[in-house]
């Protein structure tokens, strides 16, 4: 069991260490694709017709295998965590932009015609009703960009260990110790399981005007990757009805 | 006052939705647009607080045209309710209410303590104030709608079928509600319906458009059930506006008879007085002198009258307060042709007959008439 613990000193942290430069490089992407996912969708919303084409778009990207974004990048952001973030970030608006979209669209045309009527312009509009109505899909879009994120960041082992945890299974590889490689797994998973919960309960907390028991929002899953299916996939459902 | 003038819209894709209306409409009463389906209500009323711009016309506001001020300004002096309320389900119904006086700049607790207030106005439970739509009935709902519109104490209201989505029940309570509110405020209101009935017992003035937006008859609801303009108004009022008609004749000048009206207690001779009146049946009543049920002559016993054995004195109407429509409805359903006429304490002030109320009706038209002379 130490040994499951004792990491080799190339990688220069902890296991507490790995936990947080894992985090930092698995959510901060997300916030970056969060905010600017957020404008995108409002033009998408308004302009209908770039709706298809920014959709391609993020799709195509996503379909980009982040070794080929780590080749392009490396010449300009080197062997450091940001190779390693951007295309996370990339990645996260193929969930987000339709999250977005889909949940300002989803505000009732009645909702948003009293608004207009009461004499909110368009800046009030978005920041008071759309944007808060649209917040169950915007997290459903976060949980699924999250996990998908914080399983991904390993990767960032292959260009000289900007992995986080994802550097324990090349060690575990170099020092013939397998324990790191199931090290690395479990608390990938754990991790992901964890960040799920916390949205989840972000999400209770900011909806209170949701029904608690009928209709819990559409997740996007569709939009996910099939090779980011984890561990924490399954128990989201279990961690939802826990929360609730 | 708004005066619409000479307006038409055409939106972009050519749909003609109003084509050169005019209209006056009156303060502090309320004015309905009904007409059916896709004739241009909404974008008539929207016209007026600037949702939808006019193509060719004006709108006046008190003399002022309406793209004078800022649009915004405009919206929050104008109530506006919507079907199915549009109610905001992020927000308690406490800040949904509260919504117009805090753009306008009150602080948090003056909103709230206005919204509360009119929470009750409406006739909502100050126990609903916490909760969030979804939470709501409909007619609830509707209600919040209306509190919504007032919160800011505005001088119009504009009301796009607010109770088309309610049971009739609901409906007839929250349109009984409305005029109650309407008696106190006295707000100047647009009211659009497709349902003529509603039309008819809400307004002081109905405009009927036509598909295509054109002005059908602009006319007092009793003005168009005697007078229709044309074929398309007639057919739109239904088959029978002769009798919804009588809802703008008073009752007040039927002639009563308590002649063949018995209290429970009568003795052999009040009976025996009363049958003499010549009637089929006697009424009944108990010793309130409220309406028991109707028997025939030969059936009463003096001090054994059993109330289970009398025939449903039928809806009784008040003399003075319901219209002919209600007398003749009450005879109409009780079993013996005889309405039963109560005072405002629901005590029998006496009977009449199908024939009385028929003759009660040709003398109304017939004055009505000689009134239209006069007037015209
Ligand atoms: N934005 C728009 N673009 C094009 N045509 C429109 C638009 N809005 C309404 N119309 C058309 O204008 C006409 C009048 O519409 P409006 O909504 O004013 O009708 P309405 O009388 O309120 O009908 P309803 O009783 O069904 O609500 C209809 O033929 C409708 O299809
Ligand atoms: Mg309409």
């Amino acid at each position: 069991m130490n040994r499951f613990f004792d990491l080799p000193s190339d990688l220069q942290h902890s296991w507490f260490g790995l936990i947080g430069l894992h985090l930092r490089e698995a959510l901060l992407p997300v916030l970056a694709g969060l905010l600017a996912a957020l404008p995108i969708a409002q033009l998408c919303v308004r302009f209908r017709w770039l709706y298809p084409p920014v959709l391609g778009l993020t799709t195509v990207l996503y379909a980009i295998p982040s070794l080929a974004f780590f080749v392009v990048l490396i010449d300009y952001t080197g062997q450091t965590e940001l190779t390693v973030m951007i295309p996370l970030a990339v990645y996260s608006l193929v969930v987000l932009v339709p999250a977005i979209v889909d949940g300002v669209r989803s505000v009732p045309q009645e909702t948003l015609a009293a608004a207009t009527a009461m004499g909110l312009g368009p800046v009030r509009r978005y920041l008071q009703v759309q944007l808060p109505i649209a917040v169950p899909a915007i997290i459903a879009g976060l949980r699924v960009a999250t996990v998908s994120s914080i399983s991904l960041v390993s990767v960032g082992m292959l260009i000289g260990n900007q992995g986080a945890l994802g550097n324990l299974l090349n060690d575990a590889n170099i020092y013939h110790r397998p324990e790191l490689a199931v090290n690395s797994v479990l608390t990938t998973a754990v991790l992901a399981i964890l960040a799920d919960g916390a949205l989840v309960l972000l999400r209770l907390l900011l909806t209170p005007w949701m029904p608690r028991r009928t209709g819990r929002p559409a997740r996007v899953a569709e939009a996910a990757r099939p090779d980011t299916a984890t561990p924490a996939d399954a128990a989201v459902p279990a961690l939802e009805d826990a929360a609730r | 006052m708004i005066r619409i003038d000479s307006v038409t819209k055409r939106y972009p894709d050519g749909t003609v939705a109003v084509d050169r209306l005019s209209l006056e409409i009156p303060d502090r009463s309320i004015t309905v647009l009904v007409g059916p389906s896709g004739c241009g209500k909404t974008t008539t009323l929207r016209m007026i607080n600037r949702m939808v711009e006019p193509t060719e016309g004006a709108i006046l506001l008190d003399g002022a045209d309406v793209r004078q001020q800022p649009v915004n300004t405009l919206r929050r002096s104008m109530g506006y309710v919507i079907q199915n309320a549009g109610l905001f389900q992020h927000r308690t119904i406490l800040d949904n209410i509260a919504t117009v006086p805090r753009l306008l700049g009150w602080d948090k607790r003056r909103a709230r303590a206005r919204a509360a207030e009119l929470m009750e106005r409406v006739g909502l439970d100050s126990a609903l104030a916490k909760r969030y739509p979804y939470q709501l009935s409909g007619g609830q709902q509707q209600r919040v709608g209306v509190a919504r519109a007032l919160a800011a104490d505005p001088p119009v209201l504009l009301m796009d079928e607010p109770f088309s989505a309610v049971d009739p029940v609901v409906r007839k309570g929250l349109q009984d509600e409305l005029l109650r509110i309407q008696g106190e405020l006295g707000k100047t209101i647009v009211f659009v319906t497709h349902d003529i009935d509603e039309a008819i017992k809400l307004g002081t003035m109905v405009a009927v458009l036509r598909t295509g937006g054109r002005l059908a008859q602009y006319a007092p609801p009793a003005e168009l059930l005697s007078a229709p303009a044309d074929p398309f108004v007639e057919d739109f009022l239904g088959a029978d506006r002769g009798i919804r008609r009588l809802s703008f004749f008073t009752s007040a000048g039927l002639e009563l008879t308590s002649e063949p009206v018995v209290d429970v207690d009568a003795t052999a001779e009040q009976i025996a007085a009363a049958a003499a009146a010549g009637t089929p049946y006697l009424l009944v009543t108990d010793r309130d002198g409220r309406p028991l049920g109707w028997s025939e002559p030969g059936e009463l016993t003096a001090g054994a009258v059993d109330p289970d054995r009398l025939l449903s004195p039928g809806r009784p109407f008040e003399q003075g307060r319901d219209s002919l429509r209600a007398a003749l409805d009450g005879a109409v359903l009780s079993p013996t042709g005889w309405a039963v006429a109560v005072d405002g304490t629901g005590k029998v002030s006496g009977v009449v007959s199908q024939a009385a109320v028929g003759e009660a009706i040709r003398a109304a038209h017939a004055e009505d008439r000689t009134d239209a002379k006069v007037a015209g």
